[in-house]
């Protein structure tokens, strides 16, 4: 007889997942409207990969399909996945990157509730690292490029790889506004003269910085229906915006804003959907702060001083690994005894 | 090149004499594991692992020549606290786990003989010549040493009864739906 | 008053409109009673009584044997039909002594005490042997004997006598109703005891959830200046003396230590007003509130029940099931334990009997953990229910035990709020009992190892003793008077140091 409490929350873990695919709808829905309806593509494919692997991977390990099958978590990892790499990317690209994530990083390593990695960052750090090309090669938003593809010229590409005559790729795609910043800094061109240019906005690049704020509408509604607690976006996004702060504050000339890193790339995304994953992450409070923190750190020195346009995945995994240490040393204190009750 | 072969060489000799220096001075002294391990048997000298007493029982687990299952009293959680120690799985496939017992005479067989009063490793028998003998359940801790030397075949090993003050709930059997199957070990 | 913030805690549906509005209703006294020997903490009641035997009512028929233990009367007048055991109300099943008795309908007292004149006056040894003579346990769940714990007043110097009113548990309301329809019996009670444990004041926390006990509570007060009532939020788990008391003064109780120790001792509202009764009226405890509700009843009600009705006996006061219950449950929903069968008898602790339907129950097949940490958050005792489970998955009792799995409550607030509906009280319930089996059984390890090196060195002397009387007996080397006498005075050892042992046996 399994005895616990007679009654419970009315909560189950597909539920919650369905709740954080709905969030991410606004982010999807201004997506759409800036750069075409590709990426709707992308997260088709991501998803029945997901669903197709997270199946295969259940057999071969001997488990009942349907309650897994029937969580939504497959598809989750499916769509931030498919958010992190470029629309145009090639459809095996994407099957890949998927595939990866959900049998290496999630099923090898004991299914759900057992990954220490975030699987759909180690999906994209898999993609980044083999395939570096294909993974710059962005939509530009309506009215940027200097030609645009038509829908059915660009699923035309992503399955076909090709493109109409006469268009080459570099026509048609370019570098994400970060990826854009970091090589004309080191051409040293002056800040100011850069944020000129058409493919930047108010705030960072024109089109992400909308897309970032429907990822904050998104984000919202999970904080307020509890899905997500406030440590983690806070936490990260107040230390990247104080790191970019600081180094702005020292040398305007050669250090972006910070309210440019907090709307560029996968900050947004990284806050509320990423960071949040509560497999990989820590289970107390003040250890979320502490994730968060570290990651909101080393996003920012990956993106200014490392290798690549954007820090967040690499962030978020170096602090997965940092993840027990931090649950062992940040537990709460116990009820009537001075010293906490860590390992 | 000359260089750096010379400079890894040289590297290799200074890393690897640290190393054999710390190896030589900063070793662990040897724990005393035959001491440990009888610590943890029971102590009762009932010779049901083929060993004469515990003592021997625990250099031989010590040597690595015993198996770890042998001691019957001792039971599951002896079992794994020796396999802990050393290191090795046990394997308790053909273990039958018996539960606490204790001896119980049974007092129309009983002749007085003080047989098992002497043979009882821990004094657990209280009678005297040609008078009735009983069992203290709260020493005996089941050897069943009694049990052989009973010229009436009047002691039997029962076992410990389950009282609501022992029960305890049993550890939950979670369905498979779990990505760990669970395997439970009944109480 | 100013109140202080408590840790943790869930905010469950708590469904109490069952039964709230129900003023308590009296059950028909039942043909027979089913008295167990021990519904206390501590040493079961020596038995006075044997079959055959007429007792009236409120007659001890059982006396409390040992420091902490407690007597037990019977609830009525009749016949004790045999003293035998009975299955117990415990999750188990398993049987304890217990008292049948059979009612003879007439009801008529035995004769009782005194009532004491004015028991602010009196002497209060006299008023501690009252409440020792009526039997009197905590009757929130704890059943531990209120003498007993009267005692705590001259061991420490308290501040505080905390009356618990906060019934945080969904569905029970049987102290709400208390609360509201005997209000006076309450106070006066509470009184009684802050007079004979020292303590100055007398505070009633009652959750907000509760405004007309509140009142009633407070117009009973309103002529004792010492008495004060205080709203505390409704937060399971309130009602839980320890995080009352954090809520009520803002001081924590040590780990492992008694509330006393922070100048605050608590008692349940029915507990109280036992002492009420035994004080003013000279009557033993033998009655109780229990609340019968859940969907599956199919009129719920506030009973005031006779200790030793079978729980069937109730459930049929209330017309039955008017659906098949999914769950019998022995308490509230978050802390009870399942029935083991519906011929239990209610005891001294039984606050609350739910026939749950299965939607009302929402059992939900258990998924993997997905670490989201609630459970951490919630938890009022600072503890990591994550992190113990998994532990206690793979029967590492030690580091659970590490961890803190010893000063978990079980409220069960951390499988109330699990995702995945993990069993996680389950679990710590079976660590708890595991180590406590663990360690009892390293006590008698070392009993055991001691009796046998004792004997080991008693047999040696033995041996000794022998070898030397045979080395001072045996002449000179030679053959056969020597050898010829080996077997004489081998027998004579062998006697002698049988002799020996039985002396020293």
């Amino acid at each position: 007889m399994l005895i616990s409490t007679f009654i419970s929350k009315p909560d189950t873990v597909s539920a919650i997942m369905l709740r954080v695919l709905l969030a991410l709808l606004p982010g999807i829905a201004l997506y759409v409207w800036y750069y075409g309806p590709a990426i709707l593509v992308s997260i088709t494919l991501a998803s029945i990969t997901a669903l197709a692997t997270e199946a295969a991977m259940l057999r071969l390990r001997n488990r009942p399909l349907k309650p897994f099958l029937g969580d939504n978590s497959a598809l989750v990892t499916a769509w931030l996945l498919a958010l992190s790499i470029p629309p145009l990317a090639p459809w095996w690209l994407v099957v890949v990157g998927t595939a990866f994530a959900i049998s290496v990083a999630k099923h090898l390593y004991g299914g759900l509730g057992n990954n220490p990695f975030n699987p759909s960052m180690i999906g994209y750090a898999v993609l980044i690292i083999s395939f570096p090309s294909h993974m710059t090669h962005w939509l530009s938003p309506h009215g940027l490029g200097q030609t645009e593809l038509g829908f059915a010229d660009q699923l035309a590409f992503i399955f076909g790889g090709h493109l109409p005559s006469g268009i080459k790729l570099d026509a048609v795609t370019l570098a994400t506004p970060l990826d854009t910043l970091k090589t004309q800094l080191q051409l040293d061109r002056p800040l100011k003269e850069i944020l000129g240019m058409p493919i930047y906005g108010a705030l960072a690049g024109k089109g992400s910085e909308v897309v970032a704020l429907g990822y904050i509408l998104g984000g919202v509604y999970l904080l307020f229906k509890r899905i997500i607690t406030w440590h983690v976006p806070a936490a990260f996004l107040g230390t990247l915006f104080v790191t970019a702060g600081i180094f702005h504050l020292v040398d305007q000339a050669h250090y972006v804003a910070p309210l440019f890193h907090l709307t560029a790339g996968a900050a947004m995304l990284g806050a509320f959907f990423i960071l949040t994953d509560p497999i990989s992450g820590p289970t107390t409070p003040m250890g979320k702060l502490i994730f968060a923190a570290g990651a909101g750190f080393l996003t920012y020195v990956i993106r200014v001083f490392g290798g690549f346009p954007d820090g967040v995945a690499f962030a978020t995994l170096l602090m997965n690994i940092c993840v027990p240490l931090i649950d062992a040393h940040t537990q709460p204190p116990v009820f009537g005894k001075k010293d906490r009750g860590a390992k | 090149m000359l260089i750096a072969i010379g400079s890894l060489t040289i590297m290799g000799l200074v890393l690897g004499g640290l190393l054999g220096a710390a190896a030589r001075f900063l070793a662990v002294e040897e724990n005393p594991l035959e001491e440990e391990l009888k610590a943890m048997l029971p102590g009762s000298q009932c010779g049901q692992c083929g060993y004469v007493g515990c003592a021997q029982y625990a250099a031989a687990l010590a040597k690595g020549e015993a198996s770890v299952t042998l001691c019957a009293p001792g039971g599951k959680v002896v079992i794994e606290a020796l396999a802990k120690k050393l290191g090795v799985t046990a394997d308790l496939s053909e273990h039958e786990e018996k539960g606490p017992e204790y001896a119980f005479i049974n007092e129309d067989l009983c002749i007085g003989c003080t047989r098992c009063i002497r043979e009882c490793s821990t004094d657990a028998i209280l009678g005297a010549n040609k008078l009735m003998h009983t069992v203290i359940v709260d020493a005996c801790h089941g050897c069943s040493k009694c049990v052989k030397v009973c010229p009436t075949d009047a002691i039997v090993m029962v076992p410990v009864p389950v009282t609501l003050a022992n029960w305890h709930w049993p550890k939950p059997e979670v369905e498979p739906t779990q990505s760990k199957p669970e395997v439970g070990h009944a109480h | 008053m100013k109140l202080f913030p408590i840790r943790g805690g869930v905010h469950p549906e708590y469904r109490k409109e069952q039964t709230s509005e129900k003023a308590i209703v009296a059950l028909p006294m039942p043909r027979m009673l089913y008295i167990p020997l021990q519904q206390h903490v501590g040493a079961p009641a020596e038995v006075l009584v044997s079959g055959g035997e007429l007792v009236k009512k409120g007659q001890m028929i059982a006396r409390s044997q040992g420091t902490i233990s407690a007597s037990q009367h019977a609830p009525t007048s009749g016949r004790i039909s045999v003293v035998t055991d009975v299955a117990a109300p415990h999750p188990s099943g398993l049987p304890q002594t217990t008292i049948i008795l059979e009612a003879d309908g007439k009801d008529e007292w035995a004769d009782l005490p005194e009532p004491i004149a004015d028991p602010f006056a009196a002497d209060l040894q006299v008023i501690r042997d009252r409440v020792a003579q009526a039997g009197i346990v905590g009757m929130g769940g704890a059943v531990f004997p209120a003498a007993v714990k009267l005692n705590l007043g001259t061991q420490y110097k308290l501040d505080i006598l905390l009356v618990n009113g906060a019934e945080c548990e969904p569905y029970i309301t049987c102290d709400d109703r208390v609360m509201r329809e005997y209000a006076d019996e309450v106070i006066d009670g509470a009184r009684i005891v802050a007079r004979v444990m020292g303590a100055p004041r007398v505070v009633i926390g009652i959750e907000l959830n509760k405004p007309q006990a509140i009142e009633a509570m407070t117009k009973a007060a309103a002529p004792f200046s010492e008495v004060e009532v205080v709203g505390v939020p409704a937060q399971y788990p309130m009602g839980y003396a320890h995080e009352l008391i954090l809520a009520i003064t803002g001081r924590e109780t040590p780990a492992g230590k008694r509330t006393a120790e922070v100048g605050v001792v608590a008692y349940n509202v029915a507990t109280v007003r036992a002492v009420h009764h035994a004080v003013r009226f000279g009557r033993p405890l033998i009655t109780r509130v229990v609340t019968v509700s859940g969907r599956a009843i199919r009129e719920p009600k506030n009973i005031l029940s006779p200790i030793g009705a079978r729980v069937a006996d109730l459930i049929e006061f209330c017309g039955g099931f008017s659906a098949p219950p999914a769950h019998l449950v022995n308490g509230g929903p978050m802390m009870g334990e399942p029935l083991p069968s519906l011929e239990v008898p209610v005891v001294k602790g039984t606050a609350g009997i739910l026939a749950l339907t299965a939607e009302e129950a929402n059992n939900q097949p258990t998924s993997p953990c997905i670490r989201c940490g609630n459970c951490v958050t919630i938890c009022p005792g600072g503890l990591s229910p994550i992190e113990m489970a998994a532990f206690i998955r793979k029967d590492n009792l030690e580091t659970a035990a590490k961890l803190g799995v010893m000063d978990c409550i079980s409220c069960g607030s951390c499988s109330w709020v699990c995702p995945s509906h993990i069993p996680l009280v389950h679990y710590f319930n079976y660590a708890k009992g595991a180590l406590k089996e663990q360690e009892l059984e390293r006590r008698k390890s070392e009993r055991v190892k001691t009796l046998a090196e004792v004997k080991t060195i008693r047999v040696e002397k033995i041996s000794e003793a022998k070898r030397a009387a045979m080395a001072a007996r045996k002449p000179a080397p030679a053959a056969t008077p020597a050898a010829g006498a080996q077997p004489a005075n081998a027998g004579e050892a062998k006697t002698a140091s049988t002799a020996e042992e039985k002396t020293n046996a």
